[in-house]
């Protein structure tokens, strides 16, 4: 699996807007050890997008698209919202679904792929928004969730509707008051996460995206899970700077904020003994595989 | 059978599917022409005689051929290249043939650079900023082809082919089916034997920006 898949017809490359040529040569479909790192010095897989300035709904995508295992065998599943603004400039594959039905879509591709491509790795991802996963949508992620399905959720949480002006959502602070929401919010913010180990998860994460790192290590550990053993789920908090009085340049420290030890965001996470296993063999064969790298350029050095 | 006919628009902001107008797909050796069922040959001259009349002749190659999917679509991009540098060889001073890639369906509003690609969501974007008034659709998928189609006719006088690789498209002013790198190379031979039969429309064209 990798970019041979993607080449374009060498008759008519001059004509190809440069986004894509650059997709093809240097994009990191293929890349065993590809991370955020490679932001900078390769092509990513999303282009121009179309949220508002300094939104940390971006940098998310922006990590997240960089440290998703296999690219070009995955497809991402999202729903209504601002992430919906983003999807058309995705070079991943995407399907948007009605609002809340991310993860019943969701389920039926992931088990379609298995029968169409039994012999290939097919990874799929559901990105919504905490209005879609965790309101409109709260049955089928639950629902996914009972019946094990193979995927990863990703919840992008901004605490409430944002690209609709700002109304209460379930994931939105107790006592909140938004432009939509005047009174305040009057109960407690759904504890996703706990219900999400209760239903099923197998891996769950609750944080901030204001460290590439670890939005990185956990992307890869919640889609490998997912993969082998059950479903995984990631809150992410991406705040919606216009809608809680910010200003563009300060969406990383709302996050970093947010993440402190006492703070709604602080690193949560919960792993299955069998994710455990799991993650510790993966562990093994990745020092092995560097070992052997390692091992192969002294080599090469030496003669 | 419908007295419809399948013209240069701009027919109106939401144009009929022709399909609902009674316009029906020509059979397999047989082509169409503004929605009136004829013999292929017949196709292969109108096509070639509207490209050197019009004053920006325009092939949009969609995804279909622009990727290496296999051998087949690599041939039929060189085909479509050979096309192209016909077209070139063949028009007068004034007329400006172009070919404007189609990579993908994305709808990347308002992102798109209507110079350097058209788009299924709106295409006529990039028939207005080219002024484009004639231009023939290769390997785009049908229902991204019809979406097309159906808006130009809408919004614009652009006069529109599709060379299709299916049942062909009754919502292209003409249309041809099965489309094969043959097809291509015998569209290319047409236009070269017409070449100097008919004159470019160069005086009175609008353009193909008609609102």
């Amino acid at each position: 699996m990798s970019k041979e898949r993607i080449q374009i017809s060498e008759a008519l490359y001059d004509i190809m807007p440069s986004d894509y040529q650059d997709l093809v040569k240097s994009a990191t479909y293929g890349k065993e050890d590809r991370g955020w790192k490679d932001i900078g010095t390769s092509k990513e897989l999303i282009e121009q997008h179309s949220l508002c300035a300094g939104c940390p709904e971006s940098m998310a995508f922006r990590y997240i698209l960089a440290s998703l295992p296999n690219p070009e065998d995955t497809v991402m599943v999202g729903s209504t919202g601002c992430t919906s603004l983003v999807f058309p400039m995705v070079a991943v594959h995407n399907i948007h679904s009605l609002f809340g039905n991310q993860n019943a879509i969701a389920s039926g591709l992931k088990r379609a792929l298995s029968v169409r491509f039994p012999g290939r790795v097919k990874d799929v991802v559901v990105l919504a928004g905490d209005g879609a996963t965790v309101d409109i949508g709260l049955d089928m992620t639950l629902q996914a969730w009972f019946r094990q399905e193979k995927f990863t959720t990703i919840c992008f949480d901004n605490e409430l509707y944002a690209n609709t002006g700002g109304q209460e959502s379930g994931l939105m602070q107790k006592g909140f008051v938004a432009k939509m929401a005047p009174v305040g919010k009057l109960f407690d913010k759904v504890r996703l996460p706990e219900i999400a180990r209760e239903s099923g998860c197998h891996y769950v994460v609750n944080c901030t995206v204001s460290k590439p790192s670890l939005v990185e290590k956990v992307i890869r550990n919640a889609v490998h899970i997912a993969r082998e053993i059950g479903p995984t789920y990631l809150q992410l908090y991406t705040p919606c700077i216009l809608e809680i009085g910010k200003n563009s340049m300060e969406g990383l420290q709302e996050m970093r904020d947010s993440e402190k030890p006492t703070e709604r965001f602080a690193y949560k996470e919960y792993i299955s003994e069998p994710a455990k296993q799991l993650l510790t063999e993966l562990a093994a064969k990745d020092k092995e595989r560097k070992a052997a790298a390692k091992q192969l350029a002294a080599q090469a050095q030496a003669n | 059978m419908s007295d419809y006919r399948v013209l240069p628009g701009p027919e109106h902001f939401l144009p009929p599917a022709a399909a609902s107008m009674g316009i029906r797909l020509p059979n397999p050796g047989q082509a169409h022409i503004n929605g009136v069922i004829t013999s292929e040959e017949d196709a292969y001259d109108e096509a070639a005689r509207q490209f050197l009349m019009a004053k920006v002749p325009t092939i949009f190659p969609g995804p279909l051929v622009l990727w290496a999917w296999n051998e087949k679509a690599a041939k039929k991009a060189t085909a479509i290249r050979h096309l192209f540098n016909t077209l070139k060889e063949c028009v007068q001073p004034g007329q400006k043939p172009m070919l404007i890639p189609m990579p993908d369906y994305r709808p990347k509003y308002p992102k798109i650079n209507p110079e350097v690609e058209i788009n299924p969501n709106h295409p006529n974007l990039t028939i207005w900023h080219n002024k484009i008034d004639c231009c023939i659709f290769i390997g785009v998928h049908c229902h991204q082809a019809n979406l097309s189609l159906k808006i130009i006719r809408g919004g614009t006088s652009c006069y529109t082919i599709a060379m299709c690789a299916q049942a062909g498209h009754e919502d292209a002013m003409l249309s041809f089916r099965d489309a094969s790198v043959e097809k291509i190379m015998r569209l290319a031979d047409t236009i070269k034997r017409l070449k100097g039969t008919v004159q470019p429309r160069l005086a009175s064209a609008n353009n193909g920006v008609s609102n």
